[in-house]
């Protein structure tokens, strides 16, 4: 019940956003947090947004990220 | 919790763990009610690095497994018909009704389609305008918001050919079961992270105001789960009982409003049959009159089904915290994780399943 | 004619312009030339032979194609088994209505596959059923292989102590392919891993390569399961060290999946002695299908039998075989 997963915001077309997470991209719904912004990271679950997570989190996220993509790339 | 590096992760683990062993000086049973939690703890392992005297056990958390025969029974009733395209999460295609499971009847010729999102759904009706496409609605609160979304949206879109066949399930009501339940061998509650972050923690106060039982809303990494754990040891040992939060990275106490509210929109409370438990009052969701035309149990005629339980089956312990699977008559014989009965097996992390898988059918 | 048609199978002159237009031109060679019953190749005393279907949809992903893995799913079991694939037996099975385009570009890559695994592709047989009876192509490969020299590889030979080495990252063929459904659509970066492994393996073959196998449907997960059954020891995986690319991960982590019961079309896993560990995987890092070489387990007697995890807290847990299928979930 409880799948999610954050998502980095890339593009909002109204209620629609595009999302990036580790470099897949997915439209879902942002009905249920109207105040997100492009830049913002939520918690996807079932294709629609359920929370904005904070700035810092988001930053921690999004360097864990690229850690573990320079990790697999490294080796390239 | 801040991500670290994995050093510094297990660093923090080792920090938690050794308070836990301090504090875990009697026995202290923790229930989750969360199918992710019961997936995140079996994945994480963490019952190995756990001193002895502290015991997870598996709740009534998967709003899948408990969906009860009848209700499952009447979906494939249902999904059986032609021009019907029956869309569902994943998880609900082996769930086995009174004969067969919704993955028995793709293989007899149903359209059964899986799908990531509802939104998903929606665009298959629009893609397939002359049959019904009718979504399966399953799930706690988390997912309850996403599909009176998506009956919104049909309902602004005048999509005619989609419906809902709503069989959510509260997480409050069933806490209330248990712990209302005198034999009750739980001491405290891992409370689930994303369905609270939905309904916030004031609906689950309750547990500790009114039955002294502590609970912590955890997130669904290893250290979440274990910093939860800890919490819940160091109320006990304060003499305290009291909801927090440790996933407060996500959950607050008042939730998310507009979720909530969507779940108001569209659904109203009713009583529901929950697989291996019995009939809860008021711990569903139906569809209300005005979307009638998008409610599935509206639209189509559909029978009445048994409750037909099999005989035998003990989940119903199992999820109280009462046995342990080998109790149960029918675990290993007929109940096995290929051919499941009740929702402990059916999941595939739920208690009997990984009993199955650990110990084995003769262990 | 654009569309593939019943006549086409009914094996007259149809069958045959299909047949030299498309299959002939395209894969053409000494043996298949000569279009007998029956191809006459050499091979030695006793040969590998394996063979495999495919039935994919999406006919067309992304790294790849049905007629790319129809080539390299054979190949690699021959390569796994220790043999050296030489030859290649293709059978078509075609729904009517299939676009030619299609079929020429399907049996394009097949052409291009072989090429480049160095077999041949000697012989097969195209049929044509009614539409609705199969889903666009089908394809059959059997393949043919010469066997190495020296103590055949084999679960039997795994010993604890053994190393589990693996070519590069998991689950990448089961997203690609996942991200195509319908229900399920979203853009990746992820491709298959599709690709033929004999060269691979040509390169790290040594004594020291106890077995070896492909982990395609049901993972390494399921794969490691069955070593370790036939085997009768236990595998502990590492989970640090398991190579899982973010794209593999963030799918992963949005369907509800697991990358070790996704499937792999262009990873081996070598069970390899402890002192021949280091070169092995040396010299798999050496080629271009192994620059993500590592080593991911090791072979253990403690419960035979199961497959545990380690994870990265050090926490211990078993990894079981898939049950039924691997489905995404939000649960």
């Amino acid at each position: 019940m409880c799948l999610a997963i954050p998502a980095k915001v890339t593009a909002i077309d109204g209620m629609l956003a595009t999302v990036d997470m580790m470099g897949n991209e997915k439209v879902v719904g942002i009905d249920l947090v109207p105040e997100v912004r492009i830049g913002d990271y939520v918690l996807v679950h079932a294709g629609f947004a359920i929370e904005v997570l904070d700035e810092e989190v988001a930053k921690e996220t999004e360097e864990l990220f690229w850690e573990g993509a320079n990790a697999i790339n490294e080796r390239e | 919790m801040p991500l670290m590096n994995a050093s510094e992760q297990k660093r923090l683990a080792e920090r938690y763990l050794e308070e836990i062993r301090e504090l875990a000086t009697e026995p202290f049973t923790i229930m989750e009610v969360c199918g992710t939690h019961t997936v995140a703890i079996a994945k994480s392992g963490l019952r190995s690095l756990l001193p002895a005297n502290v015991h997870l056990i598996s709740g009534p958390g998967c709003p899948v497994c408990v969906t009860a025969n009848s209700d499952i029974d009447r979906f494939l009733y249902l999904a059986a018909q032609p021009g019907i395209i029956t869309a569902t999460f994943g998880d609900m295609l082996r769930v086995p009704g009174s004969r067969q499971s919704l993955a028995g009847l793709r293989s007899e010729g149903a359209d059964v389609r899986i799908v990531y999102s509802t939104l998903d759904a929606l665009e298959l009706a629009r893609r397939h305008p002359a049959q019904e496409v009718v979504f399966l609605g399953v799930g706690f609160e988390t997912t309850a918001p996403t599909v009176a979304l998506a009956v919104e949206k049909a309902q602004a879109a005048g999509l005619a050919n989609f419906s809902v066949l709503a069989m959510h399930k509260l997480v409050p009501p069933a806490l209330r079961v248990l712990a209302e339940d005198p034999e009750l061998h739980v001491d405290a509650f891992l409370d689930p992270g994303h369905a609270c972050a939905v309904i916030g923690t004031i609906p689950i106060e309750f547990m500790a105001s009114e039955y002294g039982k502590p609970g912590v809303v955890a997130g669904f990494e290893a250290l979440d789960i274990l910093e939860a754990i800890l919490m819940l040891l160091r109320q006990r040992q304060e003499g305290r009982a009291a909801i927090e939060i440790q996933y407060a990275r996500v959950v607050k106490r008042e939730g998310n409003r507009a979720a909530q509210a969507a779940i108001a929109r569209v659904f109203e409370p009713r009583d529901a049959v929950w697989r291996g438990i019995g009939a809860i009052p008021e711990s569903g969701l139906g569809i209300r009159r005005e979307f009638a035309d998008w409610d599935a149990a509206n639209k189509f005629s559909l029978p009445e089904f048994d409750a037909g339980e099999i005989p035998g089956c003990r989940c119903g312990d199992i999820l109280r915290g009462r046995i342990n699977p080998h109790a149960c008559p029918l675990f290993a014989s007929r109940c096995t994780p290929v051919q499941p009965i009740g929702p402990c097996m059916v999941s595939s992390e739920g208690t009997c399943a990984a009993y199955y898988r650990y110990a084995g059918p003769q262990r | 004619m654009d569309k593939i048609t019943m006549a086409h199978g009914s094996g007259g002159r149809l069958t045959h312009q299909l047949i030299r237009s498309v299959l002939q031109k395209q894969l053409g060679n000494a043996y298949l030339d000569q279009m007998n019953d029956a191809a006459v190749v050499p091979a030695g005393e006793r040969i590998a032979v394996t063979t495999d279907s495919f039935v994919i949809s999406p006919l067309f992903f992304r790294g790849g194609d049905i007629g790319k893995l129809a080539v390299c799913g054979t190949v690699n079991d021959l390569a796994v088994s220790g043999a050296m694939p030489r030859f290649l037996a293709l059978g078509l099975i075609l729904e009517e209505g299939l676009a030619l385009a299609d079929l020429e570009r399907i049996i394009a890559s097949v052409a291009d596959a072989a090429r480049k695994a160095g077999v041949q592709v000697v012989t097969g047989d195209t049929k044509v059923v009614e539409r609705g009876n199969a889903d666009k192509v089908f394809i059959n490969t059997t393949g043919i292989g010469l066997l190495r020299p020296g103590e055949p590889v084999g679960p039997k030979r795994i010993r604890p102590g053994d190393a589990v080495l693996i070519n590069g990252t998991i689950g990448d063929h089961g997203i690609a392919v996942l991200s195509e459904r319908e229900g399920l659509e979203f853009q990746t970066p992820v491709a298959s891993d599709c690709a033929p492994l004999n060269g691979l393996v040509d390169q790290f073959f040594g004594p020291g390569v106890k077995c070896m196998r492909d982990p395609t449907r049901g993972g390494v997960a399921t794969t490691l399961n069955e070593l370790a059954l036939q085997a009768g020891v236990s595998i502990v995986i590492d989970e640090e060290a398991l190579p899982v690319s973010p794209g593999v991960e963030g799918a992963c982590g949005m369907l509800g999946l697991d990358p070790l019961y996704l499937a792999n079309e262009g990873k081996v896993l070598a069970i390899v002695a402890p002192e021949a560990e280091e070169t092995v995987l040396a010299k798999m890092l050496n080629h271009p299908f192994g620059r993500q070489a590592r080593r991911i387990g090791t072979v253990t007697a403690d419960e035979p039998g199961l497959v545990l995890l380690q994870t990265a807290l050090g926490a211990k847990r078993i990894v079981g075989m898939l049950e039924g299928e691997h489905l995404p979930r939000i649960c």
